[in-house]
């Protein structure tokens, strides 16, 4: 990144956060978790709102590396898939605890995001989204072809949680409330985690490394080391979302490996402002509004959605939820 | 004669066919103020690539403190203590005055602690003020970077290079593209870091360099063609042959 060498003019005077903007930063777990409490009662129907649950988590950890990193990548459908898969493989085909499958998950997808990583922030730009994509691609042609683990283009079946123990009390994880809450707790862990990371001495780390490489680098922060952390604590939040993703469908579809689910995760994340705490589960939420609303219109939705996300890119490059923010609540 | 602080022997640095620099040997004595002259082109932003860890010398060697510096790698440089400021200003602009060299300082501190909150770090809030307050920035705190005035971004830069504390401060013409006021504004911080720091400047401003150094380095086509006082400086036939004519060079 280039320097300012122009200096601004002394009438734009610095933008001071309002005290309601403050406080909403300084709260932004619990409220944040507020708002998913409510969700389910605000949307037309639960299993949409399990939805938003699933992709604002996923959005959320790709927010990490995208939004505060300043990384493109082009992969992040490995890491939700590699979620799903772990879990669905290991409550499926070796009777493991559903909770221990929903660790065992997180651990292989954010195992395999260092690997990813490793390969890959070492180069920059273009070149860091092409190679995110074809490892990606890669991930995927390998759960094709082990279809004996994986069910291949079937995708993967046979592992229905229905019942599960929390807490000492029994409960039924069909019943589409119980099941909401349940993975919501999930959703408000990575949350916390992603806000303290992001109040953390590494935050201040990555958001210097987005801002000026070549300077964080002369102040001495290893760029490499950082990116690689920054890349694998992403994965890790969107392998959750995959085992999230697993428990609620009881299915794997082949499909959560796509590079198509790489491109929404970009575009909820996008739509909701990236570089906002809460922005990716607006930005999921609004993308599967459209998805609905416009699938029933017309086969085509993907072209009017497409159009939708390039004016956002083009006229609000905060997002949704960042530019709501920035406008409404000064 | 004390050990030098700082020694390069035989350092050469090549782009492809082009050599940038060749053969330059010296060594640099702690507290001491040295600047490195020469036309545009001369190769002395290479030379400072080369003693931060920017660029890797294609010949010879950089020592610090008696250590080789082959292999370290450049984000390493300022833990050694070798710090810098670029040509073209080089801070963080987004990012207030103060978050600008509290992630400086940070640098030195935490660097993958990724669960304590940072405010708990109260030490580098501290430190991020006191060179806030050495380069005269204080009353910019709050300020975003990329809203200051040019010369307090290029201070700015210098308080970013000051909070590792370094034991080199290496400044590549840290009054270019300043008015006379700005100027003088920065020359009275250098004369103050000075008489704390060992110091290696690049500049043009001739009135400014005699006043300031203690040596002064000539290069030419990537060598170095007179290495002295001032005074030497000043009456060397060689270094008056090639500044002749230009006028940047006794500006
Ligand atoms: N990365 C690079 N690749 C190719 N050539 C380079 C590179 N960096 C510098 N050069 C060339 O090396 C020569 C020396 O450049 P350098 O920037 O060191 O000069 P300088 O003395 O700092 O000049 P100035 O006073 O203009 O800043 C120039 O001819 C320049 O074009
Ligand atoms: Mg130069």
């Amino acid at each position: 990144m280039s320097s300012p060498a122009l200096a601004a003019p002394a009438t734009a005077s610095e933008r001071k956060p309002s005290s309601v903007t403050a406080a909403l930063a300084a709260y932004r777990v619990p409220l944040s978790i507020l708002a998913l409490c409510l969700l389910p009662w605000l949307l037309p129907s639960k299993a949409l709102a399990v939805n938003v649950l699933v992709y604002g988590v996923v959005a959320v950890g790709y927010n990490l590396l995208f939004g505060y990193t300043g990384l493109l990548s082009f992969g992040h459908a490995a890491f939700f898939g590699a979620g799903a898969y772990i879990t669905g493989i290991a409550i499926g085909q070796f009777g493991v605890p559903w909770l221990v499958a929903v660790f065992l998950g997180i651990l292989g997808g954010g195992a395999l995001a260092f690997i990813i990583g490793g390969l890959t922030t070492r180069t920059r730009g273009i070149y860091f989204s092409m190679v995110t994509l074809a490892l990606a691609q890669l991930v995927y042609y390998v759960a094709l072809q082990a279809s004996s683990w994986t069910g291949g283009e079937n995708g993967l079946r046979g592992f229905t949680v229905d019942k599960i123990n929390l807490f000492g009390t029994t409960i039924n994880f069909l019943d589409p409330i119980n099941k909401y809450y349940v993975l919501m707790m999930f959703a408000a862990l990575a949350l916390w985690a992603v806000s303290r990371i992001l109040n953390s001495p590494f935050g201040a780390a990555i958001e210097a490394i987005r801002e000026n490489e070549r300077r964080a680098r002369t102040c001495g922060y290893d760029v490499e080391k950082t990116k690689l952390l920054a890349f694998t604590l992403s994965g890790l939040i969107c392998a959750l979302a995959g085992t999230m993703s697993a428990l609620h469908l009881a299915f794997v579809p082949l499909d959560v490996l796509h590079y198509h689910t790489s491109g929404m995760i970009v575009m909820m994340t996008l739509l909701g402002g990236a570089r906002s705490f809460f922005g990716p589960f607006v930005g999921a939420l609004a993308f599967l509004l459209m998805e609905d609303v416009f699938s029933l219109w017309t086969s085509h939705w993907q072209i009017i959605v497409g159009s939708i996300f390039i004016l956002f890119v083009l006229f609000l490059p905060r997002g949704l939820w960042g530019t709501f923010l920035e406008k409404a609540v000064r | 004669m004390t050990a030098p602080l700082l020694a390069v022997e035989n350092v050469g640095r090549r782009f492809g066919g082009f050599v940038a620099l060749e053969g330059v040997t010296a060594a640099f004595q702690p507290g001491k103020v040295t600047s490195i002259i020469g036309p545009n082109g001369a190769g002395k932003s290479t030379f400072f690539n080369v003693l931060s860890g920017v660029l890797t010398p294609s010949s010879g060697s950089v020592r610090f403190k008696g250590k080789d510096l082959a292999g370290v790698r450049q984000h390493e440089f300022v833990h050694l203590g070798i710090a810098r400021s670029y040509q073209i200003t080089n801070i963080f602009p987004e990012l207030s005055a103060h978050e600008n060299v509290r992630v400086a300082a940070q640098a030195g501190r935490a660097r993958y602690n990724i669960w304590t909150n940072r405010k708990r770090f109260s030490e580098l809030d501290d430190k991020a003020d006191a060179a806030l307050v050495a380069v005269g920035l204080a009353a910019k705190r709050t300020e975003t970077a990329k809203f200051l005035a040019h010369g307090q971004q290029r201070a700015l830069e210098i308080a970013i290079a000051l909070t590792s504390d370094p034991q080199v401060l290496l400044l590549d013409e840290p009054t270019a593209g300043m008015g006379p006021e700005e100027t003088r504004d920065m020359v009275a911080l250098l004369e103050k870091l000075a008489s704390e720091r060992t110091i290696l400047l690049v500049e043009h401003k001739m009135k400014m360099i005699l006043g300031l150094s203690d040596r002064i380095l000539v290069l030419h086509h990537g060598r170095l063609i007179a290495d002295g006082s001032p005074r030497d400086i000043q009456t060397d036939s060689e270094v008056r042959r090639v500044y002749l004519g230009q006028n940047d060079g006794y500006a």
